[in-house]
């Protein structure tokens, strides 16, 4: 669907269902520098469950008009004015990487409009290396290359998909490569700049459900630790062999530690690759 | 900068998609020899068939060692996804069938393969899909020949009989502007030779029964989806832009930005057309596979000692192969295909029809048989066999003459091929004309 938000057109995603007021509402938010399309599975499952989902493509992404967004509390921002779009009072959010710091500073300084958050692939912070930084601004394809290299784990990176027929390397690189120029510096540049994660942490109020690969070399976990650490309602689930792109490698642990926390219980069974800590 | 590291060709032939199986430890891709698998409960189902988990269902939909030979073509041919197909003729059909609608056109070389030009010129018309056949050197006859009904380009990598080497760069960007996708079939070159989505190509297919299995016993088609064509840029696309109501209204544009041809491939065409693989057949590709690089460097070796010695010997009238500077493709050539342009080409003899049969017959390794890309040496007479109701004047005008031989070079010693070719081109020379 399509809302405008800011005065650009925004497009989000609800799962082929129209938007029904009197549901919950679930935003979905992309990481650098992706669109809606990272979590068709996940996202159709909230869509087809009794939620109202919005996997949006944040501006200047994907099918949605405007300039990319310079920061993550930008981005945090441009969230909450998107529920307002929609007259959407409170949502759970669920942000992946880039998306997840801008779901984190949306819930930080807007308490009262985020019912949930789920945080894929955080890190505070979360440097990027200058080398892949360099390579962004100048839009080089090695950007691409080096980011499709370090998002999957070693062993997802060969493939194994759980979706039939789709390569995983592949399907990222493509996607990436679709990004207008720019983009992706802005986006990798916004992570690197953002240093208030942990004290938008102690801010939050919500239940928060942090979602880490146990593979993964763009967020590392180690970078978490301090992030869980400062979140007062939080659970963790870790995703054995699992890498950054972990929608991809593990669509079904995502899917179950976001049932359980959106949906039912936190204590509801998960997949053999999610470990509830 | 760091450079990345990205995983060589030869690595991704032995391992691209597969994994040790998690099951039981087996380090050959297992072959899952079921026709459906079970649900662990109602809701995983249900998320199953609407696509809320990724999974297998059902073997004419997925299959997981089809999946792994998917995801290895994908991987060597630099693409998103891939579909594996009955056959060569059932990864045409599937790419047309899921973009075309009656009233559609398609714009195609006319340097085809027989049956790919059966499907086009005799039986799609039929359901109301006709094709313009084009020469394929000629761009200016490519661009002529779009129309506002036309939704595909269509052409192969090395055409047949002459090996006409497509011009992927500029047919590509032809197609694209005109907001059209460009289909190649790949299967003389493999992605070895070339990967036509490097050169700006969208769909690519290969009959997976030659040079990708090498070993001539099964029959298989794979379809491979770039996943760069811009389906949603124009109003063309229907079937990936507007709500599928055999699917839920899924709009697969919206589904998936990268891979929307092949949701609706996967969601329809096979689902409903039904021409899917079986898993012994993927199996038995993936063997093929793991030692692709080496046996196509080892074909286009053994071609090359072949055409040198055709090329001088005094009874061979004309030998096409692009290689040669003599061939008309042989600047496109270098360009496209600096590893070698394959091992099937055609060579003409100095002499009649019967000529060219006693020749095949005289061969001991080569054998005579209506196939090619398999490891072993096979050869075929056009004239006798597959173009034998033909009169010598269409035989011209498809690039055939009376002495043509096709040759399908394989794994053998070249000297023992090129001791077999002598022998029998000295016994035809010597057999009595028509």
């Amino acid at each position: 669907m399509w809302t405008v938000v800011h005065r650009e057109r925004v497009y989000a995603y609800t799962g082929a269902r129209d938007f029904d007021p009197a549901l919950p509402t679930v935003v979905f938010v992309h990481g650098a520098p992706n669109d809606h399309s990272v979590w068709s599975l996940q996202s159709r499952y909230f869509a087809h469950h009794r939620r109202n989902v919005l996997a949006i493509d944040l501006p200047g992404h994907g099918r949605s008009a405007g300039a990319p967004l310079e920061s993550v509390e930008c981005i945090g921002e441009w969230i909450v004015a998107l529920l307002d779009a929609m007259g959407v009072e409170r949502a759970a959010l669920v942000g992946h990487s880039l998306g997840a710091l801008a779901t984190l500073d949306a819930a930080a300084r807007h308490g009262s409009r985020v019912s949930r958050m789920a945080l894929l692939g955080p890190a505070v912070p979360m440097p990027v290396a200058d080398a892949l930084l360099d390579a962004a601004k100048q839009n080089d394809h090695a950007a691409f290359e080096l980011i499709t290299g370090w998002s999957f784990s070693p062993g997802d990176l060969l493939g194994g998909n759980r979706l039939p027929g789709v390569w995983m390397a592949g399907n990222a690189l493509r996607l990436m490569e679709r990004s207008r120029p720019g983009v992706l510096y802005t986006d990798l540049l916004a992570c690197h700049r953002y240093a208030g994660g942990l004290d938008a942490a102690a801010k939050v109020a919500c239940p928060s459900l942090l979602v880490i690969g146990e593979r993964d070399q763009m967020a590392v976990p180690a970078n978490a630790a301090a992030l869980i650490e400062a979140l007062a309602d939080r659970r963790v689930v870790t995703l054995s062999e699992c890498g950054h792109s972990m929608m991809a490698e593990a669509p079904d642990g995502v899917l179950d530690a976001l049932r359980a926390f959106l949906l039912f219980d936190a204590s509801a069974a998960l997949t053999p690759r999610g470990v509830l800590l | 900068m760091s450079k990345p590291k990205n995983t060589h060709f030869d690595t991704l032939s032995l391992h691209a998609g597969a994994r040790p199986d998690p099951a039981t430890g087996a380090r050959a891709t297992p072959i899952y020899q079921s026709a459906s698998f079970v649900f662990p409960d109602s809701d995983h189902a249900a998320a199953l068939f609407n696509m809320e988990r990724a999974g297998h269902v059902y073997s004419r939909i997925s299959n997981p060692t089809c999946a792994v030979l998917e995801e290895r073509i994908s991987a060597l041919e630099g693409g998103v996804g891939a579909i594996a197909v009955a056959s060569g003729q059932a990864a045409l059909h599937l790419a047309i069938a899921t973009l075309l609608d009656s009233g559609s056109h398609i714009v195609a070389s006319r340097a085809l393969y027989g049956g790919s030009h059966n499907l086009l010129d005799f039986t799609l018309p039929r359901f109301g899909i006709t094709t313009s056949f084009v020469d394929p050197r000629d761009l200016d006859a490519w661009k002529s020949a779009i129309r506002p009904q036309t939704r595909l380009l269509f052409g192969e990598t090395l055409g047949n009989p002459g090996l006409d080497v497509l011009d992927i760069p500029r047919v590509a960007s032809l197609a694209h502007d005109h907001g059209l996708p460009l289909l190649v079939d790949s299967t003389f070159t493999t992605p070895y030779l070339l990967r036509p989505f490097e050169h700006g190509a969208d769909l690519v297919y290969h009959s997976a029964t030659k040079f990708l299995s090498g070993h001539g016993v099964v029959i298989g088609g794979l379809l491979v989806d770039s996943g760069r064509f811009d389906w949603t840029s124009s109003d063309k696309f229907p079937t990936l832009t507007e709500p599928y109501t055999g699917f839920h209204d899924m709009i697969f544009a919206e589904e998936s930005t990268t891979a929307a041809f092949l949701l609706r491939a996967r969601r329809e065409g096979i689902r409903d057309f039904g021409a899917c693989m079986a898993p012994m057949t993927a199996f038995q590709i993936l063997q093929g596979i793991e030692t692709l690089p080496l046996r196509m460097q080892r074909h286009v070796d053994n071609t090359r000692k072949i055409v040198a010695f055709l090329t001088a010997h005094p009874f061979v009238a004309a030998v096409g192969y692009p290689e040669l500077t003599t061939h008309p493709d042989h600047h496109l050539a270098q360009k496209l295909l600096p590893l070698g342009c394959g091992a099937v080409f055609s060579f003409s003899i100095r002499g009649t029809r019967d000529q060219g049969r006693r020749f095949i017959e005289s061969l001991r390794i080569f054998s005579h048989l209506a196939n090619v890309g398999d490891a072993k040496s096979l050869v075929i007479h056009p004239a006798s066999t597959t173009h034998f109701r033909v009169s010598a004047e269409k035989l011209r005008a498809a690039g055939i003459d009376e002495g043509t031989i096709r040759l399908s070079v394989g794994l053998e010693n070249a000297d023992d091929l090129i001791e077999d070719l002598s022998r029998a081109l000295y016994l035809a020379s010597k057999a009595p004309g028509a």
